[in-house]
């Protein structure tokens, strides 16, 4: 079974990278571009089988280590 | 005053703060990032600068989980005494020792300098041997010192005086500035400047020294 663990800064949180990003974005000529967010996936692959188990287990994972859940949120997809 | 420094893979700032607490008159221990305990009758806890575990995930983050840092959790729940510099200070963070964050600095510049810090409390045995609004020249050496807490933590911190630190010039982002943060029972300090490197005449400075100097003054009977 597979997860995919999607972290990103807390909305409100500044993202000096995202908006960097935005920037070379302009510089380039892609107009338009309101706002970037930067933020990781990291990929497990699990032994687990059952869903529901692996999805409880893996948020675990995230309040524990895979996101600082002082400035970062995560989601969890399970497939 | 007995203070154990800890080394991490990719620690490198640790000989020097061994040496800054040996000149300031402690007997110092090296400990391994794999120990499971501090030495018997440790007063303080130094977590140097560096990059442990390569800034893997986030910088501190692989550091927070080590063997030793179980240890140093207990000693500091004992009230027992921690100084965290630069990565050492996000490796606090990352455990969950100190409030807050700390993220990619604003300018997304590596910043490596000599500061002028602004001593924000001298009510703390790291801090003592100043006065408030004390100026000290220390450097920095980061690429993510960003301080960030929500505003409750930073009314927190304002209300009970625990802002060790504050940087007289935009340095990298951090919120009001803070450059360095204490625990609610005043024993635990995390800072990004680096006091070690500004402890011997020799290398350019000698106002980092006077932190040591404190310490070693509070902790000499303990």
């Amino acid at each position: 079974m597979k997860a995919r663990v999607h972290v990103m800064l807390k909305d409100g949180v500044l993202d000096p990278q995202g908006e960097a990003v935005r920037h070379a974005l302009g510089t380039l000529g892609f107009q338009g571009v309101n706002g970037v967010r930067q933020g990781k996936v990291i990929e497990l692959d699990l032994a687990a089988t059952d869903k529901a188990a692996a999805e409880t287990e893996v948020k675990a994972m995230c309040e524990k280590l895979l996101a600082n859940t002082v400035i970062e949120k995560y989601s969890v997809e399970i497939a | 005053m007995k203070a154990a420094i800890i080394t991490f893979p990719g620690s490198n700032c640790d000989r020097d703060l061994a040496v800054a607490f040996e000149q300031a008159g402690a007997e110092v221990a090296r400990v391994w990032h794999k120990d499971q305990d501090l030495p018997e009758g440790t007063d303080i806890v130094g977590v140097p600068g560096g990059f442990s575990y390569g800034d893997y995930l986030r910088c501190g983050a692989i550091a927070a989980q080590s063997p030793i840092m179980q240890a140093v959790r207990k000693h500091v729940e004992k009230g027992g005494y921690a100084l965290g510099i630069c990565n050492g200070f996000q490796i606090l963070t990352e455990t969950g020792l100190l409030p807050g964050a700390l993220m990619r600095n604003a300018g997304l510049k590596f910043v490596c300098k000599t500061v002028t810090l602004k001593v924000a409390t001298s009510d703390s045995d790291f801090t003592r041997g100043w006065n408030a609004g004390d100026e000290a020249s220390i450097p920095v050496a980061h690429h993510d010192g960003n301080y960030t807490i929500d505003a409750e933590g930073l009314q927190r911190l304002k209300d009970e005086d625990r802002v060790a630190f504050t940087y007289t010039e935009d340095v990298n982002g951090a919120m009001e500035g803070i450059a360095g943060v204490l625990s609610a029972n005043r024993r635990v300090l995390g800072m990004m400047p680096h006091p070690e490197r500004a402890a011997d005449a020799a290398l350019g400075g000698t106002d980092g020294s006077v932190l040591f100097r404190s310490l070693s003054g509070a902790l000499a009977l303990a």
